[in-house]
């Protein structure tokens, strides 16, 4: 085992190795995971909570025909693995059949490759995570203002392996720090940055944005909830983009007629500036070039110029239609392209609207129309007239996503990785606010 | 894996090992869990799946810093190797410490405990729960307008070990069980769902097959599918201030989000303040602030080990209690851990648990309860002239301290002249906290009183799901402010 704990591909693939050997089924899937975190949250400026963890586990899908079973465990001693194996095994020949499985994927061509592995975060240590958790509560410090957040490093390594000759290996690192800053009177300000590098994340610019934000939302004012103009920085357009990936983007929706997308591939759904795709391979998110059966993942044009243009499969909904799968049986990875305008000029273009710092706790309220209801949160502000006039309370929105997209005047040129969606700044011509709240 | 281990031994050796490196306190809990899961969409089998996990984690204090390491592989290298790292990691919280933590007091247990159960879900013939799940499948989709359909059922056992250096050892096995089924009705551009006898997978308990047997799930497919169609031609809910009567899974979910997360002490001491969020229900509030009418009583009952919020010590090793939170509408009282409690000058009233060996224990709803009256469900529906009864969880949102709240319900009735009326799709309501409880005035008495098991609170960093439980009545509340979407 090295430094940074990882097996290697030629020992996971070894473990996998056993059990496909085990097998008794018609076909096989053994998926093997290691990985190791650090992960140390602050609160009240001070370290409140610091752990670590390691794993090593291992996933089997079992087919017989049209009978599919899975199971997983993480003892992988060769006991603990034939174990494992006879119980999917097991649990397979139990197995009612589904009849729309046709077979686990078979061998993709290696995808085109980018670097996801960063030696710097897979050796990174408590002491290191501490120092910049320390830089950024002196930030803080500048303006009287308390931090909370998370700094975390990650390094993980995943083997695919099944017995139509599947055989991907892949290691990556990830790194994040996020911070909520408490300022005085009412104030509230987030930043965060996620890389592969540890080393890319500049702790004094997260601590400093976010106390920036505290200082000039203090003293917010209460705001008369309606339909107003809307300013989302990139971290709140990472939320609305992220809820289509949630209603819709994958086939099965897609399939069961219940995505917005349902019905529409090659139609115009949004504003023709709107283009959205998928892409795991894009060095600005966190790469994984194999999706969880260890197929290629492709990049999907989900929406070019306002026209829904694609959907993401995985080998089983892919089969359902006579199609390849796009590498998506785990996740997306969605990005926005940018427009070329910043913060301020959108701010300017303002005539009466809301500056929207991120939203909290969103979900959906209605499915078809991707209405999502959720908070504004750390940092929300009145624009008059081209300026901002001041902080504001905070307000629940309830506003359809699609619709939103429809009423895009202005695209941010500046993109921010935030909940794995690559985002821009938008302006927003009409965007529904329902309530406030107290603070 | 636990049967092979001397647990006592291994615990030993790590715990002297941590307070050798330093350590001021420590304790490890050894985790093994077993889960199953099985789910047919519309025919298909679409998840047999089992998932086993076993490991320890080890959490240390240092000159008054937290620092916590785990591990997968329980041998005793590896757990001197862990109670290092441990250490380790405490003592680079150090770095910005600026207070030391200090525990409440607890009295050491020995002791050891099962859950209850009449027949081990796990012994259960795979054929038998796949033909379960088969029968209320083919009865949802005998309505041909139910386009998609959801049956499943979920088991867990987790059998766990904590030990401290002040001498707990404790074992605890827990079994689980729950199951549910939806119908999704599809007309164009119209999608519709309804669901027995709860949302999200349905309802859960601490418990055995029985349990899954006594929801009877065949029985309802039919009306639940029913249900499902007749919404695709319904009416949206109107919108207004209306009085509105919330069955019991619904105002579970809302005791859960506006008075479970805010009464959790690390919420309110801003601990969690990065994610979460905090909590309204600030400490100079308790004994006095009017969180609702005279008619909400809400109790966190660890105690009724039947919920699935039930135990009988938590991850700190204190004793499961029943806590008054809310008498005749007044707040008095936290979820807490020993080292939130001590804050406030008291002891833990025991709500720490940590989902897997490799989670930090963070402060988790046990049951919390809003206790019943009198009321029978007919009456109080009699008793209302012109209001609406919402079904059924669809949607949950709500602000980072626990005020302004978003819920959106599965289905909707008018209720005219005491009688329940026409249907209504896509509900909504929304509200303040204190003012919607302070807007109850009645709640349903104990035969209409029942435990919903929610199997995944989410909460931390990294992600940790809790199982739940929230004892309601169904309970009416004035001038609630709702719309439709159309």
């Amino acid at each position: 085992m090295s430094e940074d704990r990882l097996m290697g591909e030629s020992a996971l693939k070894q473990l996998a190795g056993i059990a496909l050997e085990h097998s008794k089924a018609e076909q096989t899937e053994v998926r093997v995971l290691t990985g190791r975190w650090g992960l140390t949250r602050f609160a009240n400026s001070t370290i409140h909570q610091n752990m670590a963890s390691e794993n090593v586990e291992m996933s089997v899908r079992a087919v017989f025909g049209k009978k599919v079973a899975s199971a997983s465990s993480n003892i992988l001693t060769e006991e603990g693995i034939r174990a494992l194996v006879d119980r999917v095994v097991e649990m397979a020949r139990l197995q009612d059949e589904n009849p729309d499985f046709v077979s686990l994927p078979g061998p993709t061509e290696q995808p085109r490759f980018a670097e996801a592995y960063c030696p710097d975060t897979a050796a990174s240590s408590p002491e290191e995570r501490a120092r910049m958790v320390a830089k950024l509560v002196a930030e803080c410090d500048k303006v009287d203002a308390t931090a909370a957040g998370s700094c975390l490093a990650r390094v993980y390594e995943r083997a695919v392996l099944n017995s139509l000759g599947v055989g991907t290996y892949f290691k990556g690192t990830a790194a994040s720090l996020t911070t909520v800053v408490t300022g005085q009177d009412g104030g509230f300000g987030y930043a965060s940055r996620m890389a592969s590098s540890i080393r890319d994340i500049d702790a004094s610019e997260v601590g400093g944005e976010a106390a920036k934000l505290a200082w000039e939302s203090r003293n917010p004012m209460d705001l008369e909830p309606g339909e107003y103009e809307a300013v989302l920085t990139p971290y709140a357009t990472a939320s609305l983009i992220g809820m289509l990936g949630w209603a819709g983007v994958h086939a099965l929706p897609y399939q069961e007629g219940r995505s917005f997308m349902s019905g529409k591939l090659g139609r115009k759904i949004v504003g023709d500036s709107i283009n959205i795709w998928d892409d795991a391979l894009d060095p600005r998110v966190l790469i994984s070039p194999y999706d969880a059966e260890g197929v290629a993942k492709q990049r999907v044009e989900i929406i070019k110029n306002g026209i829904a243009s694609g959907i993401l499969y995985n080998s089983y909904t892919a089969h359902r239609e006579g199609k390849k799968s796009t590498g998506h049986a785990s996740g997306h990875n969605l990005i926005m392209a940018p427009g070329d305008a910043t913060l301020e000029q959108m701010i300017a273009s303002t005539k009466r609207g809301v500056l929207i710092t991120r939203f909290h706790y969103t979900n959906l309220a209605h499915l078809m129309t991707v209405t999502m209801t959720g908070m504004t949160r750390d940092g929300t502000f009145l624009i008059e007239n081209g300026k901002i006039a001041g902080p504001v309370k905070n307000l629940r929105i309830q506003q359809s996503v699609i619709e939103a997209l429809n009423n895009v005047d202005m695209i941010g040129r500046d993109l921010i990785l935030e909940e794995n969606t690559l985002a821009p700044a938008l302006k927003i011509s009409k965007f529904r606010f329902q309530s406030a709240t107290q603070f | 894996m636990l049967e092979n281990l001397d647990a006592r031994s291994f615990c030993d050796g790590v715990l002297e090992c941590a307070r050798s490196l330093g350590a001021d306190y420590a304790d490890i809990r050894i985790v093994d869990r077993n889960d199953e899961y099985i789910a047919l969409r519309t025919g298909k089998v679409e998840h047999l799946d089992n998932t086993s996990s076993s490991g320890f984690g080890v959490r240390v204090l240092v000159d008054g810093a937290w620092g916590f390491s785990s591990s997968p592989h329980l041998t005793i290298e590896d757990g001197r190797r862990v109670a290092r790292e441990a250490v380790r990691i405490a003592k680079a919280s150090l770095t910005l410490k600026r207070k030391d933590i200090k525990l409440a007091p607890v009295d050491p247990q020995e002791a050891k405990w099962e859950s209850q159960f009449e027949i081990d879900p796990f012994d259960v013939p795979l054929e038998e729960k796949i033909g379960l799940l088969r029968d209320a499948d083919a009865a949802l989709r005998r309505n041909e307008k139910v386009k998609i359909t959801d049956c499943s059922m979920t088991f867990w056992r987790q059998h766990h070990v904590f030990a401290s250096t002040e001498g707990a050892f404790i074992e605890q096995t827990k079994t689980e069980s729950g199951a549910g089924i939806a119908a999704t009705a599809i007309e164009g551009a119209e999608v519709q769902r309804r669901s027995y006898p709860a949302s999200f997978g349905g309802d859960y308990a601490t418990a055995g097959y029985e349990f899954v047997k006594s929801l009877n799930l065949v029985d309802h497919a039919e009306e639940i599918a029913r249900g499902a169609v007749e919404l695709l031609s319904a009416p949206p809910c109107p919108a207004g201030d209306h009085t509105l009567i919330l069955e019991g899974s619904m105002l579970a979910l809302q005791v859960h989000e506006s008075c479970g997360h805010p009464i959790e002490l690390d919420r309110v001491l801003g601990m969690e303040s990065s994610y979460a969020g905090t909590s309204f229900l600030t400490p100079e509030k308790l004994g006095k602030f009017k969180y609702g009418s005279e008619h909400v009583n809400i109790t966190a009952d660890a105690t009724l080990t039947e919920g699935l919020g039930g135990f009988a010590f938590d991850d700190e090793g204190v004793p499961a209690q029943r806590t008054e939170i809310i008498k005749d509408g007044i707040f008095q009282g936290y979820l807490t851990s020993r080292e939130t409690a001590s804050q406030l000058g008291w002891k833990s009233m025991g709500a720490m648990r940590a989902d897997g060996w490799d989670r930090i224990p963070l402060i988790r709803m046990t049951n919390i309860n809003l206790l019943p009256e009198d009321w029978s469900f007919d009456d109080l529906i009699a008793d209302t002239p012109d209001g609406i009864y919402a079904t059924g969880i669809q949607s949950w949102s709500i602000d980072d301290k626990r005020l302004n709240f978003h819920f959106a319900t599965e289905v909707a009735r008018e209720i005219k002249d005491g009688s329940l009326g026409k249907l209504y799709k896509n509900p909504m309501y929304s509200g303040i906290t204190p003012e919607f409880w302070g807007s109850c005035d009645a709640v349903c008495g104990k035969d209409e009183w029942h435990i919903w098991g929610v199997p995944n609170c989410g909460k931390g960093e990294p992600g940790q799901s809790a199982h739940v439980g929230h004892g309601v009545a169904p309970a009416r509340f004035r001038k609630v402010r709702m719309e439709g979407a159309k």
